[in-house]
């Protein structure tokens, strides 16, 4: 099969997956209790008020009814607006997802320094101390709770030491410096739990292929240690590697929600949760629908990488 | 390699981004929560007010002791039996899009308050009929029924003016890009980040103004915006809780000021909304004996480090308009084991729904175990905010833990919550002649007379209780030592002329 046709089918799958993810957001939501236009009214306990948001955000309209409004706008790029800022999703959306983006760039990058090495020497020198070094690292990355390392980080980097600013978020176009700066301890929190997995991924996929016949051949060559391991065992596991990580990727851009929450950067996961509490209906909606197809694609992405890796998937021609 | 040298070019790059001295003063601000919409007339959240002073002059102002001032308005009088209230306004104020103040800009802004759907300042000044412009520089309030507190509500949002032409062009939009009179231009928000400001040069007390740039930054988690305070990267954080005092108060680059604030924290008890209400609506004296047996001052010492203020009537201890031949009732678990007992109920059961916050849930724990001793069992529902207060307005409770944020006016503390038809009246108690009061009191002009009115309705009030309240919290302001000039106001907004920062 050629890769334009695998990828073809893969995105026409694409499009009932939207759609039921689409429905699944928008029930759920309904499921929530509380009245949104209470939500939005507050304090103010103006019945006049309440009906006049309840009209004005179709909230009175049978369920499926709101449905059918909402997803014939998104069809047409408009998803709606946000009831409690009235700033429309879709800008919304944009404004945060380079944020979001960097974000789990940054992170993943960071993922993939500690998590490669470490699962490379875990596999190499299994048994010995230094493996067993790499394993704790990769589970305490796991383990610890990323509000409690990221306030932990505040207090020692931006309290005490001062090197770094506490939170906040700079667009990278403003000022480069600053935003490295800014998005330096978050993406050391996202990656330390990130760069666990990909540990143990790169530890397994290792030590499948150091027992491979063809590394055994490679030894017996006297290929050296270390050309054995790095070009033909690790670019043999870094396959599966590379599939793993685009779904931890696809994770990642879904937005880390309490990550963003203590060092305020302003991306999907502080909007999601924002909106959930708001009960600001369409931003919820907005960034779920966004986060499953950039999870999609991200896995296609990720097939698509292993197809091209690997002559094996592509079948016969 | 190719490798090092792209990452010795990035590095480079980096470094050679240094940031541009400037000599612009910046001051930072913590929120603790995310403003909504930037819309006076629309704009409900709490902390949306903290950012409307920096861009949005008020009419009025009120001062740390709740007196009115003049802000763009230099005065007011009333006129035709209270029927009508004539306002002067200041000449030679300038929009920030250079559109002139005048009477025309404050009747577009009113009539805007009154007629936008899902106005949230029509409740507040919904009295007034109709605006004439005087002149240039008065304009005339129609009312239906006098209305004493009306000029107290031109003193937030109801009162702040925006540009018309603004206005017309933003339509909708308006919220995202405010175009007021203050001291402070709109300049950019980041969508739930950072709002910036800076000093609009033809402000009218440009004098007053001593930071260049202002930035709001929410930081939900007090932890990290306490950490952000204390890195510098924060000059002030708006409503400290108590329990980071010690904190603040140990580090010597940091000040906190308090204020007790004009609202305060309560019970509504359901006593005829829905069949809920049978409950503790049957007989007073049920309400009565959980009110005795209630310890505040222990829960406040126990909970709060002390730092709040006992409360039981609907204005806090140190307003003029509290009634000081009640004060806050000692706990008396005897004399409520006996109203229970006279009631017939001497194991009343109830359950008191209260959110998912620390400081709440550790004080409903407290009242549980002082209830416990007076034979109540009170069950503890955890409810999400706006869980909670849908089903306060729908009667689905027995009791509740909110809070009210106050008004400088005290009407604005209890009309709307008593009155048979008020919109917050979830109790539903209905008492013809308490609303007789209360309506006497917003047409009375006269300040000693509106005591006596209020002194009447707090003593029926704490026979009845339709609501318990509590204590009054203090607003903490933290901020560093280089900011001068600042004092705290009951309302918790910051007023931003006369900071200085070194």
């Amino acid at each position: 099969m050629t890769l334009p046709r695998y990828v073809g089918q893969r995105l026409v799958v694409l499009v009932p997956t939207l759609f039921f993810v689409s429905v699944m957001i928008f029930g759920l939501q309904q499921l929530l209790p509380g009245d949104a236009a209470v939500a939005l009214a507050g304090e103010e306990h103006d019945p006049a008020v309440v009906a006049a948001i309840r009209q004005k955000y179709n909230l009175d309209r049978p369920v499926p009814v709101q449905y059918a409004i909402w997803i014939g706008k998104v069809v047409r790029g408009d998803f709606g607006e946000s009831m409690r800022n009235r700033i429309p999703v879709a800008e919304l959306l944009a404004a945060k997802l380079p944020v979001t983006v960097e974000l789990a760039v940054c992170s993943m990058a960071i993922a993939l320094l500690i998590g490669i090495p470490a699962g490379v020497i875990a596999a190499v020198k299994q048994g010995r101390p230094v493996a067993v070094a790499a394993n704790v690292l990769a589970l305490s990355g796991l383990s610890v709770p990323h509000f409690w390392l990221g306030i932990m980080l505040i207090l020692l980097f931006a309290v005490h030491l001062g090197w770094l600013p506490a939170s906040g978020y700079v667009a990278p176009w403003e000022d480069l410096r600053r935003n490295l700066a800014t998005i330096a301890l978050p993406s050391f929190v996202l990656g330390t739990g990130v760069g666990g997995v990909m540990m143990r991924h790169t530890r397994g996929a290792m030590v499948e292929t150091l027992g491979a016949d063809y590394v055994r051949t490679a030894r017996s060559k006297s290929v050296t240690e270390r050309m054995v391991v790095l070009k033909h065992a690790l670019r043999n596991a870094l396959i599966p590697v590379v599939t793993l990580g685009a779904i931890e990727f696809g994770r990642l851009l879904s937005g880390a929600v309490l990550t963003e929450q203590i060092f305020a950067i302003p991306g999907f996961g502080k909007m999601l949760v924002d909106g959930v509490f708001n009960r600001d209906y369409a931003v919820v909606q907005g960034v779920v629908l966004v986060s499953a197809a950039l999870y999609v694609l991200l896995n296609l992405a990720g097939d698509v990488l292993a197809f091209l890796v690997n002559p094996r998937l592509r079948g016969t021609t | 390699m190719r490798w090092t040298r792209i990452l010795t070019a990035f590095l480079v790059l980096v470094l050679l981004q240094a940031g541009v001295a400037s000599a612009q003063t910046v001051l930072r601000i913590g929120l603790n929560d995310d403003p909504d919409a930037l819309d006076p007339t629309i704009s409900r959240a709490y902390v949306g007010r903290l950012v409307f002073a920096a861009f949005c002059d008020k009419l009025f102002d009120v001062t740390p002791d709740l007196k009115i001032v003049p802000q763009l308005a230099t005065g007011y009088e009333w006129t035709a039996g209270g029927r009508s209230v004539v306002i002067k306004l200041r000449p030679g104020v300038k929009f920030h899009d250079g559109e002139p103040f005048n009477a025309e800009a404050v009747r577009f802004n009113i009539e805007r308050h009154l007629s936008t759907p899902g106005s949230f300042r029509k409740s507040e000044i919904g009295e007034i009929k109709s605006v004439d412009v005087v002149n240039d520089l008065t304009v005339r309030f129609n009312l239906a029924e006098p209305l004493v507190p009306l000029i107290a509500a031109l003193t937030d949002r109801a009162g702040m003016m925006i540009s018309p032409k603004a206005a017309r062009e933003l339509g909708d939009r308006f919220g995202t890009r405010p175009v007021c009179a203050g001291p402070f231009k709109f300049v950019e928000r980041v969508a739930q980040g950072k709002i910036v400001g800076e000093k609009f040069a033809d402000y009218w007390d440009k004098a007053n103004v001593h930071v260049d740039r202002i930035e709001f930054v929410p930081i939900i988690d007090s932890t990290a915006r306490l950490a952000n305070l204390r890195s510098g990267d924060l000059d002030m954080i708006e409503r400290v809780s108590p329990t980071d005092l010690a904190q603040v108060r140990s580090d010597p680059k940091l000040k906190v000021v308090s204020v007790p604030e004009l609202g305060y924290q309560m019970l509504p008890l359901n006593l005829n909304n829905g069949p809920r209400g049978k409950v503790l609506g049957a007989d007073p004296r049920l309400r009565q004996a959980i009110d005795l047996a209630i310890d505040r001052e222990t829960i406040i010492k126990t909970v709060f480090n002390n730092e709040y203020i006992p409360g039981n009537q609907f204005v806090s201890p140190v307003s003029p308009f509290y009634n000081a031949k009640f004060p806050v009732k000692k706990r008396d678990v005897a004399r409520a084991r006996q109203l229970l007992r006279e009631a017939g109920q001497p194991n009343l059961a109830f359950t008191l729904i209260v959110p998912p916050e620390r400081d709440r849930q550790e004080a409903a724990l407290v009242i549980q175990a002082m209830l416990a001793e007076a034979g109540i069992t009170m069950t503890i529902q955890t409810q999400e905010n706006v869980t909670m207060l849908t089903a306060g307005r729908k009667g689905d409770f027995e009791a509740y833990f909110t809070f009210w944020s106050g008004r400088p006016d005290p009407d604005g503390n209890i009309f709307t919550f008593t009155t048979c038809n008020g919109a917050q009246n979830d109790s539903k108690y209905c008492n013809h002649d308490i609303d007789g009061i209360l309506t006497r009191a917003r047409h009375e002009p006269d300040a000693a007379e509106r005591k006596k009115l209020y002194d009447q309705t707090t003593e029926i009030m704490l026979r009845d209780l339709p609501r318990l309240i509590l204590w009054h919290r203090r607003i903490f302001t933290g901020h560093t030592i280089r900011l001068q000039g600042f004092t705290p106001h009951p309302d918790g907004i910051i007023r931003l002329k006369g900071l200085k920062l070194s």
